[in-house]
């Protein structure tokens, strides 16, 4: 039974405070005090005189930025009004500003949110993808380098590290907080200001990371491997707390998930009527919560270390760096999991409105994205099998490794039920999502190879498994964002992407992508180590293949980055309300979307996803029961 | 299950079977690394192979059922969007892909538990563990040459405890020896991968890691760092190894031993750090 609580029974009202601190507080605001703040905390680093390469001194600088940033943009006004006995009334979320400039400051609507996090995510991966330009153009000769090797690793160690911050986020974050109160039909997040912070953490981790040039880059990889860590120069700083950021906005994000997706269920929103893409972020969202905190522990680890001397993980003074790889990665299998479990929600839910039928084995998909949730906690040390940590538990690892691909199968399976007879539309989205079951198929194919501690002894580190955790994000996370860009592109901006750019766009990223990375495999094969500046002779041609290919991988999303700015700014069309003539409820709903998402709580009459059916009746009644206060809904049992 | 559903089936059923057995025969074929040098390579190298023919017919019905659906399943084109017939789902086909999936993965444990545990099984070593550099010669039956690999930033240093403490910057092993690597790192990690002799182990400051090989065939092979180990990660490769044969390596070992007599180098010891690399490079 689904129980809509008190909190609900309105429009997205927030008690916020009628004083702000002195200052009107914005994103200007927010610039000039994350540089006085970087100031003050570097001057205070200075003066505790430590000797520590100057560490201190940069991640207090970073640390008070953040936090003076979320300061001068809003963050401090409604607990300083409630520390201070200031009046606080209620106010609707994200009325501070108006018009554009509402995108660019503080708002705790959530559809602001997913539009801000959305164009965060793209700059972000625009960031890391000239990353991966110049790394694959220095690839170009195989010695000397055409980058320098210090240069070439911070290029690869800032690619990762930024490709990380997208991948953890770029789902959840744009669609989740955009879709998921309406598929379950709310008004607003359980923790409106936990959502806006989720978000806010991300541009001062974004901008941390790309300032780690100015003191000397990081040359360790997005894994920051001790004791190579402890030789790198201040720009390792930029890694410690640009990590720890995006570490607390999974968590942040992760609770308020949970939260709302447990509370904040319409009536008639049962369990089992839950779209499955809310599955994903659920799961998803479990793993952020509990899997992230690990990591930031770990940073801040980290950072004393390079601090105040703590030696958790200096080998030479007592501590591990075993330590360092067992939290990384304790943290780190989980976290691949955050990336592909909402991705596994996009696509199964777009193979069903494509494929006009009911989504097939719907328990079964659930207990498949449940099943990964909970296997990706047991199998961290298979990225430790060479380390020479606990030979005897590798059996263990290899068979809980194995294991996953049986959760993964029935993604595989509810898909393909799904399609069996069905009636498909090859739309762009759905273009997407059926490459991204080839690229996935490819993925996981290849993650068997590297499971088994045998065949993992010649492929470990080496260009295979790179080509294999590629074709998982690239080819499965990314592809799965794209189909999602392209669907639900129309009721977020009420705009329509051009479809035939689209499905060029398709065929383009297709072709290219497996073209750049399948030779990758046989790189890996032909003993070519992963991160390295230079290669042996005999690899040039594949190399220059893969360069090239990479190449016009790039200019694909060149493409689509036109195709969505032209589409949103420059065609002034408003896009049809129900473009794909889907059942679920946010094609219920008009274009251009209201302020408040719903007049009145709906009440959830059918499944999302009863094509075909002829007794199966509407998603959701929005109009609500005739007779009764939206706030009496939650005393009643959910309609069967 | 209708005669629509066994139709498609059937001809699914069978484009999948021809396409899958022409798949494993091509895979069959399929030339993997990391070769027949040692009897880890040959053991690594079958299963490459095997998993490659398992995957292939996985790799082929997927595709195929993509490629089917999409052209046997298609809305009609220009006419109003038509709705599926509303399945819901087939409990027994559900419990029979998981039974299926589940048979694979524990098949694909099985072997590699069982590859594990023989390893382990051929490679017990209560003679080595007694203590380093007291053996006796390598040709000795039953004894283990041993070789301590240290990792330095940017090479590998090659100790022979049973030689002296004898070093080298290249890895010479004689053939149809049971090599006992005791694997260590001076300053980060690496980590020790000889390709052809499929090897490979992390090399962790204060940390002996014990990995085995029995050598089977001379020829060269390559040593690489498998690790982010610092600005010349990539150069640290060194294509000067070598198995040889018994006569050809204890020649070798003498005359190393000749090189290093000035050295005054310790048999064995766990925080020692290499000389840097002058000596026959």
């Amino acid at each position: 039974m689904a129980v809509a609580p008190a909190v609900d029974d309105g429009p997205p009202i927030i008690q916020s405070s009628e004083r702000r601190i002195v200052i009107p507080t914005n994103i200007l605001t927010g610039i000039a005090l994350a540089a006085v703040g970087y100031w003050a905390g570097a001057q205070l680093g200075i003066s505790f005189a430590l000797n520590d390469a100057g560490n201190t001194e940069v991640l207090l600088g970073y640390t008070f930025a953040s936090i003076m940033f979320l300061v001068g943009i809003g963050f401090a006004n409604y607990p300083l009004a409630r520390l201070f006995g200031w009046r606080v009334t209620p106010q609707p979320a994200g009325d501070d500003h108006d018009g554009p400039w509402r995108y660019l400051n503080l708002s705790l609507d959530h559809k602001v949110i997913g539009v801000q996090y959305l164009v965060a995510m793209l700059m972000a991966m625009l960031f890391g993808g000239i990353g991966a330009m110049l790394i694959r153009t220095s690839l170009l000769v195989p010695d000397p380098p055409i980058v320098a090797p210090d240069k070439y690793l911070t290029l690869v160690s800032m690619h990762s590290v930024m490709m990380i911050f997208v991948a953890s986020a770029a789902i959840v974050g744009p669609f989740g907080n955009f879709f998921v109160p309406y598929m379950i039909g709310t008004n607003r997040m359980a923790f409106p200001r936990l959502e806006a912070l989720s978000f806010w953490l991300v541009p001062p981790a974004i901008v941390i990371l790309l300032a780690a040039p100015i003191f000397g880059g990081f040359q360790t990889g997005w894994t920051g491997y001790t004791p190579l860590s402890e030789q790198a120069d201040q720009g390792f700083d930029s890694y410690i707390v640009g990590f720890t950021l995006i570490g607390l906005a999974l968590v942040v994000s992760g609770v308020n998930m949970l939260t709302t997706i447990i509370q904040l269920r319409a009536p008639g929103m049962t369990w089992t009527r839950l779209p499955i893409f809310v599955w994903g972020v659920f799961s998803a969202s479990i793993l952020g919560t509990f899997a992230a905190p690990i990591l930031a522990a770990a940073l801040v680890m980290q950072g004393l270390d390079r601090t105040v001397n703590t030696t958790f993980f200096i080998s030479s003074a007592g501590g591990s760096p075993y330590l360092w790889e067992n939290l990384f990665w304790f943290f780190g299998h989980p976290e691949v999991y955050i990336f592909i479990l909402p991705a596994f929600g996009i696509v199964l839910e777009l193979i069903v409105h494509f494929s006009r039928k009911p989504l097939w084995g719907y328990r079964t998909a659930v207990v498949g994205l449940l099943g990964v949730t909970l296997l990706s906690w047991f199998v961290w040390q298979h990225h430790l099998f060479m380390s020479g940590i606990a030979p005897a538990l590798r059996p263990f690892f290899m068979f809980s490794t194995e294991m996953i691909s049986i959760p993964t199968g029935i993604v595989f399976l509810v898909a393909f039920g799904t399609m069996w007879r069905a009636r498909i539309s090859m739309t762009v989205p759905m273009l997407f999502s059926l490459g991204f079951l080839f690229n996935f198929l490819i993925g996981g194919l290849s993650g068997v190879f590297l499971s088994d501690v045998p065949s993992d002894t010649t492929l470990h580190g080496s260009y295979f498994s790179m080509a294999h955790f590629h074709f998982t994000i690239v080819g499965g996370e990314i592809f799965a964002i794209v189909a999602a860009i392209y669907y639900w592109f129309p009721k977020m901006t009420g705009r329509m992407l051009n479809q035939t750019w689209g499905k060029i766009h398709f065929w383009w990223m297709f072709i290219a992508f497996n073209l750049a990375f399948m030779p990758l495999f046989a790189a890996g094969l032909l003993d070519m180590p992963r991160r390295v500046s230079t290669y042996a002779v005999s690899l040039q041609t594949l190399n220059d293949w893969v360069s090239v290919w990479a190449f016009i991988l790039f200019a694909s999303m060149v493409l689509f980055a036109i195709n969505i700015i032209w589409s949103w700014f420059f065609t002034f069309k408003v896009a049809p309300a129900n473009p794909w003539q889907a059942r679920s409820i946010e094609w219920m709903l008009p274009t251009p979307l209201g302020r408040r998402n719903f007049e009145k709580i709906p009440v959830f009459t059918g499944g999302p996803y009863d094509y075909g059916n002829p007794s199966a009746k509407p998603a959701a009644d929005l109009g609500g029961p005739p007779d009764r206060g939206m706030g009496s809904l939650g005393a009643e049992p959910a309609p069967s | 299950m209708s005669r629509l559903d066994r139709t498609h089936a059937l001809r699914l059923l069978v484009a999948w079977a021809v396409l899958s057995v022409v798949g494993v025969l091509i895979a069959m074929q399929v030339h993997l690394p990391p070769g027949d040098q040692s009897t880890q390579a040959t053991d690594e190298t079958s299963l490459l192979q095997l998993m490659l023919i398992i995957s292939t017919p996985v790799f082929v019905g997927v595709v195929l059922f993509i490629l089917y659906s999409v052209f046997a399943f298609r809305q009609t084109r220009g006419a109003a969007l038509e709705d599926g017939p509303p399945s819901y789902g087939n409990f027994r086909l559900q419990v029979a892909w998981v039974a299926i999936t589940a048979i694979i993965v524990l098949l694909l444990a099985v072997i590699g538990i069982n590859g594990l545990t023989s390893s382990a099984a051929e490679t017990n070593f209560a003679s080595s563990q007694a203590a380093l550099g007291t053996g006796g010669s390598a040709t000795t039956s039953g004894h283990r040459l041993q070789v301590q690999v240290i990792g330095q930033q940017w090479w590998f240093t090659y100790r022979y405890p049973d030689f002296g403490g004898a070093e080298s910057l290249h890895l010479m092993l004689p053939v149809n020896t049971n090599i006992e690597f005791h694997v260590t790192s001076t300053d980060v990690v690496h980590s020790f991968w000889a390709y052809e002799l499929g090897v490979k182990a992390d090399a962790n400051p204060g940390v002996d890691n014990i990995t085995y090989v029995s050598t089977v065939r001379t020829g060269a092979f390559t040593v690489r760092c498998a690790e982010l180990c610092g600005i010349w990660h990539g150069h640290m490769a060194d294509t000067n190894n070598a198995v040889v044969s018994q006569a050809d390596f204890t020649t070798w070992i003498a005359q190393v031993q000749k090189d290093n007599s000035d050295l005054n180098l310790p048999p064995y010891s766990p925080i020692y750090f290499p000389h840097p690399p002058i000596k026959g490079d």
